[in-house]
């Protein structure tokens, strides 16, 4: 029970860190760590292999892709207004909370019958083939896209070469 | 209370969280930050109910498809953050609205 209470707390002090922090690269740092608490969160729940999966992924490669980009574009604090007033941005927030709440309390302590237990791989690659299908479709698409839009510096290398 | 509870705090946290500053950041990198916030909520909430229900191995593969899109989500909208400040000079989400003009 403690040990859970502490994750809570140390969940929600690296989420608000990671939106309040003024400089990016210590938000993204902040990033890292609630990805690492959500990992242990999902281990703590049976989910072996997809809490490692997110401690590698979400804890490192988009850590080193934030830092990356933010190294490239600069370390640019904004403290100008929001665009919506903050209390209309709660009022969503709490009503949102709220169809969360309505749609999924009651289902917190309800054993579902007729479920077998099954093991990952098999759940992967039988019963949710199309899904691996279009995740390998997604992450093609993926490195595309980003190769086509950096890819636009070409050009002006071109001119470069003109004027020489 | 069950862990599934406390799951759901923190998810519902998590989303409150995201959701807030999706909202209110005019900071471009920021948006990406509150998307994986959100998102990491989601996830929270879809091993819960795996777990909840037995059915783990279903959650975690929901959750695998999660992940990936969501990776791909942040790659391709950090490019689009470079992009966007290597023309415009500022990553202040005001100053891209050009159909003004």
């Amino acid at each position: 029970m403690l040990v859970y209470i502490i994750l809570i707390v140390g969940l929600f002090v690296c989420a608000f860190q990671a939106i309040w922090a003024k400089r990016l690269i210590v938000s993204a740092l902040w990033l890292a760590g609630t990805s690492a608490l959500v990992a242990i969160f999902m281990y703590m729940m049976g989910a072996t292999q997809i809490a490692v999966i997110e401690l590698s992924v979400g804890a490192g490669l988009v850590t080193v892709l934030f830092v990356f980009a933010i190294n490239i574009t600069g370390d640019q604090a904004l403290s100008a207004k929001p665009t919506i007033p903050q209390p209309i941005a709660w009022g969503i927030v709490l009503l949102a909370i709220l169809l969360l709440g309505w749609l999924t309390l009651p289902y917190l302590n309800i054993n579902i019958p007729g479920f077998q237990p099954t093991v990952l791989s098999k759940v992967l690659w039988e019963d949710r083939a199309v899904d691996v299908i279009l995740q390998i479709v997604i992450i093609f698409t993926g490195i595309l896209g980003v190769l086509g839009m950096l890819s636009e510096e070409k050009p002006r290398h071109k001119r470069k070469g003109e004027h020489h | 209370m069950s862990i599934f509870t406390f799951a759901f705090i923190s998810a519902a946290g998590l989303l409150m969280i995201g959701l807030y500053t999706l909202l209110v950041t005019r900071n471009l990198i920021k948006v990406v930050v509150a998307l994986q916030i959100l998102v990491k909520g989601v996830m929270l909430l879809l091993i819960a109910a795996g777990s909840a229900s037995g059915q783990i191995a279903l959650g975690q593969s929901m959750a695998i498809t999660v992940i990936v899109a969501d990776t791909i989500v942040a790659v391709i909208a950090l490019s689009i953050a470079v992009i966007i400040r290597r023309k415009f000079g500022t990553l202040d989400l005001n100053a891209y609205t050009t159909l003004k003009r």
